[in-house]
């Protein structure tokens, strides 16, 4: 937070004016974050940064030259050249378009983890648990309690890596049994192992949270007004509810994306992620990462090294500006 | 202290069952793996008879159920935590002892480093807040944080392993050897952000209190200000905290350092011992390292209500 609290008469006045002035031209807590956002210039920077890496993951297919299968053992390990920018890899394949569509995996599965993991799992739960309460608060609280002293990364690695070959089989089944046989071939059982994990893994402290802002707002005046007045219960936690936890979900869900990256690239790089020759930042890390190929072929490792920190550098800053936003008092 | 003391019962109380949980979880992952101990444990022999031998040995052909209650009760009653399959004729203690030396050895080399670079420029950041100082300090270590600790070994190695031949590049040789630099520095890149921006959170809080007006109002230096008021109030906090809650941060990362350098410590042995299908000690390592995060956690709950009476002051005042 780098606002100073108001701390003469003068400056609490004025903030109050201020406040009020906002009040009157009906700002919502949405816009008025957005525009304390975009007053930012490094969080901007890094918003541009993220949608500009989304943009090229989404059309990957358009914007890499290549495919990221495609091989030419003739051109084993190039240099930079015209037709390959980025030189190419171990079996010739172009390391510009591997990552490219390394930056797909990546997107897929932060996205697919936010959305579950840190949106959709802890609001869900995070809500029953403080609005329901009784034994449904004591079953969430204690489950996450559980979860929460796992060990998260050794447990993930042990998940992935025995329950992938019985998880591939139950997605070509259900492919089968479907008449989807694009399916079991499309990598799409590795990508919903990973996020699976990681969500399960991830919703306990958003649920917290939320379930701890629930409790404070559930005896609130506007809350006790809307019961008084017969609102059912799906309309007051939608309505009423979740509105006022929006900010939590917002920082918490930004915060989280790097950390989910990584433990996907981390994953991918002990092998037991995202399976060959699907790209990951992790494959590539970890096909540069071989003694001799980055003495000779440092930019095999560099490449995906810089787009990586620089994609976690931005998220992390990113998360920061949002925190700022969200918990800093009206100004 | 009565609150308290029911406080730190139930927690105690609820330990065994989180660890029943998680190991029948842990007990029933590993039994779903691809390829079981037994095809290990038998190398390149083939023989189906031998199998069933095996098998029928290690209660491997019992349901999963029955299988938990054997290997709970010699747990329980004995505190045997079964064989391992790839270390014949070693109790799993003795196998994994060693190796968590290795590794503690490390991380309070890591930890070290992590508080000789974190709590000072937390408290420069936090002192030169509104300056350009404070966002470029808390930057660059966020920059360092964003960097994999799979790429910085590799890139460390090649620098000065490979090209300028200052340290080795890999394994471990005690403490007092070149060997421990890269991994030092590898585990502990993560948490100096984590521990600088703690810090400069916390001093920030404590820079707007009143004794703090009052030292200066005294008279007393800046120097001393910031040193005797500032730094002591806000940062045993810091420390209790981040101390307890890194440890499963050193885990993560010691089973990628010490997986890329070839230490023989516990994150590379985790690392092994699951695409080793060594189940019982998978198992063991996984029940020790809950147990010890529970401890860890409920230790450091109590150290800061401890240290900072102003917490205890705090959940009285809330009851």
């Amino acid at each position: 937070m780098t606002s100073i609290p108001p701390t003469t008469q003068l400056d609490i006045e004025l903030a109050h004016a201020e406040a009020g002035l906002r009040m009157r031209r009906g700002e919502s807590l949405t816009r008025r974050s957005l525009r304390r956002l975009l007053r930012k210039r490094l969080a901007v920077i890094c918003l541009v940064l993220i949608v500009a890496f989304y943009v090229c993951a989404a059309f990957a297919p358009l914007i890499a030259p290549y495919g990221y299968a495609e091989q030419n053992l003739d051109h084993s390990f190039d240099g930079p050249s015209w037709s390959h920018p980025l030189g190419t890899d171990r079996l010739g394949r172009d390391t510009l378009s591997r990552n490219i569509y390394a930056a797909r995996t990546t997107t897929v599965v932060t996205l697919a983890t936010v959305a579950t993991g840190f949106v959709v799992l802890p609001v869900v739960f995070g809500m029953l648990a403080g609005y329901r309460g009784g034994w449904l608060d004591a079953l969430i609280n204690r489950s996450g309690e559980v979860l929460a002293s796992i060990p998260g990364l050794p447990m993930l690695v042990l998940i992935t890596a025995t329950m992938r070959p019985r998880f591939v089989r139950w997605i070509s089944d259900f492919g089968d049994a479907v008449h989807w046989h694009g399916l079991s071939s499309s990598g799409f059982a590795d990508y919903f192992l990973i996020f699976g994990v990681l969500s399960l893994f991830g919703w306990v402290g958003g649920a917290r949270l939320i379930r701890a802002q629930v409790l404070t707002l559930r005896n609130s005046e506007f809350i006790i007004a809307a019961e008084a007045s017969g609102a059912t219960t799906p309309r007051i936690l939608w309505q009423h509810i979740l509105p006022n936890i929006m900010p939590l979900i917002v920082v918490g869900a930004s915060a989280a994306l790097g950390g989910i990256a990584l433990s996907e690239i981390g994953l991918t790089f002990l092998g037991v992620g995202i399976q060959p020759p699907r790209p990951s930042f992790g494959a590539l890390i970890s096909d540069g990462a071989p003694r001799t190929v980055l003495e000779n072929h440092p930019q095999l490792l560099i490449v995906p090294a810089a787009v990586v920190a620089a994609l976690i550098f931005a998220f992390n800053l990113l998360g920061d500006a949002l925190n700022d936003v969200f918990t800093s008092r009206a100004k | 202290m009565e609150g308290l003391a029911g406080y730190v019962l139930r927690r105690l109380l609820f330990l065994p069952v989180t660890l029943l949980i998680v190991s029948f979880a842990t007990f029933y992952i590993t039994r779903w793996g691809p390829g079981d101990p037994v095809s290990v444990y038998s190398g390149q022999y083939r023989d189906p008879e031998a199998f069933a031998r095996v098998r029928a040995k290690y209660g491997l052909d019992k349901p999963i159920i029955e299988q938990y209650g054997i290997y709970m009760k010699a747990l329980v009653l004995h505190g045997d935590f079964g064989e391992s399959f790839r270390y014949r004729d070693r109790t799993i203690p003795e196998i994994i002892g060693p190796k968590i030396w290795v590794s503690a050895r490390l991380g309070v080399y890591a930890f070290i480093l992590t508080f000789l670079i974190g709590i000072p420029a937390g408290v420069y950041a936090a002192v030169k807040q509104g300056s350009w100082r404070d966002p470029l300090v808390i930057g660059v270590l966020l920059l360092f944080q964003s960097i994999p600790v799979l790429v910085i070994v590799p890139m460390l190695v090649l620098v000065f392993a490979a090209k300028l031949h200052w340290l080795p590049a890999g394994g471990f040789d005690g403490i007092f050897s070149t060997s421990m630099v890269i991994p030092t520095i590898a585990l502990s890149l993560g948490g100096i952000a984590g521990v600088a921006r703690l810090a400069r959170a916390t001093t920030l809080g404590t820079m707007n209190e009143d004794f703090v007006r009052t030292a200066r109002a005294k008279g007393l230096s800046e120097r001393t200000v910031i040193t005797q008021h500032i730094a002591r109030n806000s940062l045993v906090p810091v420390m209790t905290t981040v101390i307890g809650l890194s440890l499963v941060g050193l885990i993560e990362g010691a089973l990628f350092t010490e997986t890329l350098l070839g230490i023989p410590g516990i994150g590379r042995f985790i690392y092994e011992s699951v695409t080793g299908r060594d189940y019982n000690v998978i198992l063991a390592v996984v029940l020790l390292i809950t147990t010890a995060f529970v401890v860890m956690n409920l230790v450091v709950d109590l150290a800061l209500i401890v240290i900072d009476p102003r917490i205890r002051a705090g959940r009285a005042g809330a009851r």
